[in-house]
């Protein structure tokens, strides 16, 4: 198994300072063309890869935040092939680093070898399955590297033993949950994130992104200050499900503020 | 292939921070499978304190009124707490104070569960907390106060269709944010493994007790056995150990709701497709992008998108059938059973009752059918006279 970072990716981590900010909005909530305007806007801000989350009706590694955009976002109709669209639009104007989260379940039904295809060819980079740990990765990963696209692996703080042989075959970057539980904005986080970190660098070189939990500046800082990045998802759903179809400016806003936190280390 | 597979069913589908600790979870099981001591203690309350072995009870009008085959039940409605519920809750209960859990979370449908949690925790010493869809709370809202009386905590879930499926998915976030003294006690055989194959260890008793009942009282295996199918686990129970018994017929009954042919259905094997949820490959109610489908079925414990992974197979190689069974059939049945044998029993067990009054006459006299009464149906009064139109007032 090869250790090679798809070069996509890397560039996700080349800059000023190496540490990357990746943000994390939900597909069709309220709507694509929100979604399309957001990111776009997340771009402008200077986030180094957004997440597209391809909305699920029981997301269960997601905390309310998330979860009622992902409800949001079926109401108003949104599929998988409503999600590869968004892709596909921002993609006539940007060529940001993307990659989809979303469980194991809506990529099963839409086949895995065409939602690989359609990832390799719209362009995106990585794919992030809550639901699919190293055990069951396999049935995922040949469809993935036929097409290019790296299938994250995620490190939690309970997954200690488990690091060395996660690590081992990590390919793009490796997701490090910083707390239990599940997503959603945290005053503190407790784990000894950098701790984990260390464990991972003794195994791969590939870069180590640092999500759930974070929704300020200075958490930004430190998260990305013990790792390669900070990854923001709920605080970002928030202004959404705040602002709507207004949300944009918003974000632009504070994805500009999070990525001056991080690239200050 | 993964770990806990039933065919191409099964495995851990489930987030990075569990793994540990289903791993952990199966190292315990079985270590204490194998422990005397454990299984002593086990079999003491199963047998001092739930009240087994439960009766394999010959219902004699009801075979004379049917015409066919000898009609037996499994009588696990009169275990205490009512329901086949208490022997896994009891197994998994003592497997996580050997763990050293202090705490144990768990889901219901119908409330069976959640009370069967409830009292082993009271009898344990151990906290406890119940997640139960909001629709579920008020539809059952004696077993939220049985639950509460027991000493637990119950959690209205107000997430998606507020019902079974939302209850297990809150289940899932709660012990994702709390699993150092916290076992998530599953209900039924679904979820990641090892949890299929420890709630239908725990639930063969059902099959292991009918098994010798059976054999004493009529000197030979039963033509069939039928049990009613939500997630499946005193179906599987019922089932176990006449699997490899290959002329015994296996007969789940799931809840079909108003039909098959319509949206307002329970049954997964009839109208559901193969999928990855709740930890688990099977097949699950869902639309055409893979989002879980609302469910319906009056009965709230057979009111679930999916079923268990070993059932899936036993569907996929053909040594199980599974058949659909409509609110209007088990109504009836709840209501035949009690004037037929003077049994009020559960309205999901009433499902299996309603298709062995269809079979019955297929069989002769000489053979004989196992049906499964899962449990005891005082929880379902009230809603059935609201399902013929009678006011109660309590």
């Amino acid at each position: 198994m090869s250790n090679r970072i798809n070069n996509k990716l890397q560039k996700v981590f080349d800059t000023p300072n190496g540490k990357a900010f990746i943000g994390f909005i939900t597909a069709g909530d309220p709507t694509a063309d929100n979604t399309v305007n957001c990111i776009l806007e997340m771009e402008r801000a200077g986030a180094d890869l957004v997440e597209i989350g391809i909305p699920f009706s029981d997301p269960t590694a997601e905390g309310p935040v998330i979860q009622d955009a992902n409800i949001r976002a079926l109401k108003g109709g949104m599929t998988t092939d409503g999600a590869f669209d968004i892709v596909r639009r921002v993609r006539e104007k940007s060529r940001i680093p993307l990659a989809f989260m979303t469980y194991a379940n809506p990529v099963f039904h839409y086949g895995y070898d065409k939602f690989f295809a359609r990832c390799g060819e719209l362009g995106v980079d990585a794919v992030i399955i809550p639901d699919l740990p190293f055990e069951e990765k396999r049935e995922m990963e040949e469809p993935a590297c036929a097409h290019d696209v790296a299938l994250i692996s995620m490190i939690a703080p309970t997954s200690e033993s488990r690091i060395q042989k996660i690590a081992s075959e990590a390919k793009g970057f490796i997701y490090v949950v910083s707390s239990m539980g599940v997503t959603g904005v945290r005053s503190e986080i407790r784990t000894d994130v950098g701790a984990i970190v260390e464990s991972i660098r003794k195994v791969t070189d590939v870069p180590c992104a640092v999500g759930f939990g974070i929704s300020t500046p200075e958490q930004a800082g430190k998260m990305a200050a013990v790792s390669d990045g900070a990854i923001v998802g709920s605080a970002i759903v928030k202004l959404v499900a705040q602002y709507g179809n207004d949300a944009p400016a918003e974000v632009y806003r504070y994805v500009k503020s999070m990525k001056e936190a991080v690239l200050q280390i | 292939m993964s770990k806990g597979r039933y065919g191409i069913h099964g495995g851990q589908y489930i987030s990075e921070t569990l793994m540990n600790e289903l791993i952990r979870l199966e190292e315990c099981y079985e270590h204490y499978k194998q422990d005397p001591q454990f299984q002593a203690e086990l079999n003491t309350l199963l047998n001092e304190y739930a009240g087994r072995p439960s009766l394999l009870y010959y219902a004699e009008k009801m075979t004379r009124d049917l015409g066919g085959a000898k009609i037996y039940l499994k009588r696990e409605d009169l275990n205490h707490t009512g329901s086949h519920k208490i022997n896994n809750v009891l197994g998994q209960a003592l497997l996580a104070r050997k763990m050293g859990k202090t705490r144990i979370i768990a889901e219901t449908g119908a409330g069976q569960h959640g009370v069967a949690t409830a009292t082993a925790a009271a009898l344990l010493g151990m906290e406890c907390e119940i997640y139960m869809g909001k629709e579920d709370t008020e539809r059952q809202a004696l077993n939220v106060y049985r639950m509460e009386l027991l000493g637990a905590k119950v959690h209205p879930v107000t997430t998606g269709t507020q019902t079974l499926k939302d209850a297990v998915n809150e289940c899932m976030r709660e012990w994702t944010g709390r699993v150092n003294d916290t076992l998530y006690v599953l209900g039924s055989v679904m979820g990641p493994h090892p949890f299929p194959m420890i709630v239908r260890d725990f639930q063969s008793v059902i099959s292991r007790e009918a098994k010798a009942q059976i054999l004493e009282k009529e000197g030979k295996l039963p033509a069939a056995v039928v049990a009613c199918v939500g997630g499946g686990s005193n179906s599987m129970g019922a089932f176990y150990n006449f699997i490899e018994e290959r002329q015994v017929e296996l007969i789940g009954c799931e809840a079909a709701g108003k039909g098959v042919d319509t949206a307002l259905t329970a049954a997964t094997i009839a109208t559901g497709s193969l999928g990855i949820f709740h930890g688990m490959k099977s097949y699950f109610c869902q639309d055409e992008y893979g989002q879980i489908a609302p469910v319906y079925s009056i009965s709230a414990g057979l009111d679930y998108p999916g079923i268990g992974p070993e059932h899936a197979y036993l569907h996929d190689i053909g040594r199980a059938q599974y058949v659909p069974v409509t609110d209007d059939e088990a109504v009836d049945a709840f209501e035949y059973i009690a004037r037929t044998e003077g049994i009020i029993c559960a309205i999901e067990s009433a499902h299996a009752v309603a298709y062995v009054r269809k079979i019955a006459k297929n069989y002769s006299p000489e053979q004989s059918i196992i049906i499964c009464l899962s449990g005891r149906g005082d929880k379902d009064v009230a809603a059935i006279a609201r399902y013929r139109g009678v006011e109660i007032h309590e």
